[in-house]
């Protein structure tokens, strides 16, 4: 039976979300002849509907439903209603991403054998390693063409770059490059190469990036296989007597509500949105939510330990041309722990419009000396910080007493920093200054974190069904037709930008689905 | 010939009282629901507030963001939303009257404190003075709507963005990749 489906069809598999795990699972499934629904809570906007100005694209692609905060992260007190800064519509956050795809490195996938027991973590070792996901990272990259992989050319650098590898290399950084970025640099399936329009953020008007939107999406569509219904808010994940999925509860555009049956259900609405269901699913049978056995659901939240830093300088640099993200030094990304931290960090080149630099560059400043840093902006460089942070239990999802547009409980995010995570960022800040100092900068900028968009670890995957959430293919623990397919899965965040491990995860994922319904085990 | 030293006469207390209105003060003329300010070309309708209150709120967005080659047309457009929600929203313009009451009260202190001319806000001439007021409510409710109204309502204004060498949008011009994404040659 081909797309689209019937709310009845208890055949098919209902994916909840259209980002970088729902949306890429969906084509899988489809290629490999499953029959499969994704339920997108936005809009679909195409390509040429992407707006080149930041809030108003912000108002057409970003997630603004109801959230609350709480913690001593800064966000919480500056952004305190917009924890995250990631989208809704069809294609999810991969609409907004920058495009950097870095693999994880050796140590990562065992944090807590390398680093040892750090306290007040929460570290564990991911049940798969290296080895195991090097064929899905090469069919990852080669899927969303990687720069600098499979022969893929990298990109040109643009005036951000100039100025950050110039710092580099008077620092002495070897490995400084133009990244490995899903962005074509060459015209490469059925897509354009990069037209260095500086708007990587609001959605690429030329769909130069990657995205599920223009990708994954039509080619499992094509295939008759996948249906995307866009506006379909999912509200609760329903199961039978016997623990096993048998459908979502869904909302759509205009509040009317439906039941989608389902063989299996894959939840993929990023790590704030999916242990929010599994905790609003709750019910006489599973008290603590679905697949919370553990406790686990939403508990472990990382967020990267983030920071940027800004410098002026008496010449122009124009940095807010060209790709977003545009290189990127990597050696800092090393576990030494002699630099006072276990983990490590990447240094990535980043631009801001100016309304945006206005929001971020130091949230709450005003005054004369804000000012003048503004006035500078056309002769500003800048980088984003990226580091592993550490898994705390305390760091959580939870239901708040504030309801949504739904009348079900908002989430609410909680966040504090770890030492290691404050003892990182003291570093990276240092060492992001030095970079643009070694070139004369007339003015740095160390800047605080902004709301999140690397949101991970809320539904873990763990070898021990106390420990975590989900198995080594993403399965839960407590209800084997269930599975969690987005950022959530993440054992612990390691120092790369997420999104080329969740793609990986979700064509591996696949594999295991399309399998075990051969062996008619879900 | 005998030349007179310029602050010959002039005692400090003199120059001090002298020191006179914020240039917006001395160039705004208020009208029944208007304020004017002609030397600039612009004047605004007022639904709600006083004029001499949006003027008081125009010269705080100026003091809070002051950018010396933005003119003060943009701060009042960013200062209009405030007085458009006054209009339907009592408990807002209350806050928004009392709050430069407020500054216009801790303004007069400051001035006798100083031995300036006694007045508001806008009678302070001198930009430190005006800040260390803003700086002792910062955590107002006022401070804060004011502050957080103008991160969009002032940088979010396309026409000041050129000030900034801020180009907007890029896809119409086939983004910059034939337009200087690469162009400095100054590293």
């Amino acid at each position: 039976m081909a797309a689209p489906y019937d709310l009845n069809d208890d055949s098919v598999v209902v994916i909840i979300g259209s980002g970088a795990g729902g949306g890429t699972l969906g084509n899988e499934l489809a290629q490999k002849g499953i029959d499969t629904v994704i339920l997108e809570a936005g809009a679909r906007h195409e390509a040429e509907d992407f707006i080149n100005d930041e809030w108003d694209s912000f108002g057409q692609l970003a997630w603004l439903d109801k959230r609350t905060t709480s913690g001593d992260w800064r966000v919480a007190k500056d952004f305190s209603g917009l924890p995250a800064w990631i989208v809704k519509a069809v294609g999810g956050s991969t609409t907004h991403w920058a495009g950097a795809s870095l693999r994880f490195q050796e140590h990562e996938w065992r944090a807590k054998t390398h680093y040892g027991d750090v306290e007040g973590a929460n570290l564990l070792d991911w049940p798969i390693t290296a080895e195991d996901m090097a064929p899905y990272y090469a069919k990852a990259e080669d899927k969303m063409g990687v720069t600098n992989t499979h022969g893929i050319p990298p990109l040109p650098g643009n005036n951000n770059f100039k100025v950050m590898e110039a710092g580099a290399k008077k620092l002495g950084y070897k490995r400084v490059h133009t990244g490995n970025m899903a962005i074509n640099s060459q015209d490469r399936d059925g897509r354009t190469h990069c037209q260095q329009s500086g708007f990587c953020f609001q959605g690429c008007k030329f769909s130069a990036k990657w995205s599920t939107l223009y990708t994954e999406i039509p080619k499992g569509e094509e295939t008759g296989k996948l249906e995307v219904r866009a506006k379909s808010h999912v509200l609760q994940i329903q199961h039978g007597d016997d623990g096993k999925v048998t459908g979502v509860l869904y909302a759509d555009a205009d509040g009317n509500q439906h039941v989608q049956k389902a063989r299996i259900v894959a939840v993929a609405g990023n790590s704030i949105e999916s242990p929010r269901l599994l905790l609003n699913s709750e019910t006489s049978m599973f008290k603590d939510g679905l697949a919370n056995s553990s406790g686990m659901v939403g508990k472990n939240y990382m967020r990267h330990m983030t920071a940027s830093v800004y410098a002026s300088f008496d010449k122009p640099v124009n940095f807010y041309r060209g790709t977003t993200m545009a290189g990127i030094i990597q050696d800092e990304s090393i576990h030494d722990p002699s630099r006072g931290f276990v983990g490590g960090y990447e240094m990535e080149t980043l631009a801001l419009g100016v309304p945006f630099m206005a929001a971020f560059l130091n949230p709450g400043g005003w005054g004369r000396e804000f000012a003048a840093a503004m006035d500078a902006y056309d002769h500003m460089a800048g980088m984003w910080i990226v580091g592993e942070d550490m898994p705390q239990e305390t760091n959580a999802i939870t239901l708040s007493d504030e309801k949504d547009q739904y009348g079900l409980a908002a989430p609410n995010v909680h966040f504090s920093d770890h030492a290691n995570d404050v003892a990182m960022r003291n570093h990276a800040w240092k060492q992001g200054m030095a970079v643009y100092d070694a070139v004369g900068a007339t003015h740095t900028h160390p800047t605080p974190p902004y709301p999140s968009t690397h949101n991970l670890g809320t539904n873990r995957m763990s070898v021990d069904a106390k420990d975590g959430v989900v198995n080594k293919w993403g399965q839960t623990h407590d209800i084997a037709n269930l599975f969690i397919s987005d950022g959530s899965q993440f054992t612990t965040g390691a120092a790369e930008n997420p999104t080329l491990t969740i793609v990986s995860l979700a064509i591996r994922q696949a594999d295991y689905i399309a399998e075990q319904m051969t062996q008619k085990n879900i | 010939m005998k030349i007179d030293t310029l602050n010959q006469g002039v005692n400090r207390r003199d120059f001090l009282a002298a020191s006179g209105k914020t240039a917006l003060g001395a160039a705004m003329v208020v009208g029944a629901g208007t304020l004017l300010v002609p030397s600039q070309g612009w004047g605004m309708e007022l639904k709600s507030l006083k004029p001499e209150t949006m003027a008081t709120m125009i010269q705080m967005a100026r003091d809070i963001y002051p950018h010396d080659r933005v003119a003060d047309k943009y701060y009042a457009k960013a200062m209009r939303a405030h007085d458009d929600a006054g209009a339907g929203d009592a408990d807002k313009l209350a806050m928004l009257e009392d709050g430069v009451a407020e500054l216009n009260a801790r303004a007069g202190k400051a001035a006798e404190e100083k031995g300036y001319a006694s007045g508001g806000y806008l009678d302070l001439g001198w930009e430190a003075d005006r800040v260390a007021i803003l700086r002792d409510i910062e955590d107002s409710g006022f401070f804060q709507a004011m502050r957080g109204s103008l991160v969009v309502g002032l940088y979010n204004q396309k026409a000041i963005w050129p000030l900034f060498g801020y180009e907007g949008a890029s896809a119409q011009l086939g983004g910059y990749i034939e337009r200087g994404f690469d162009d400095i040659d100054w590293v």
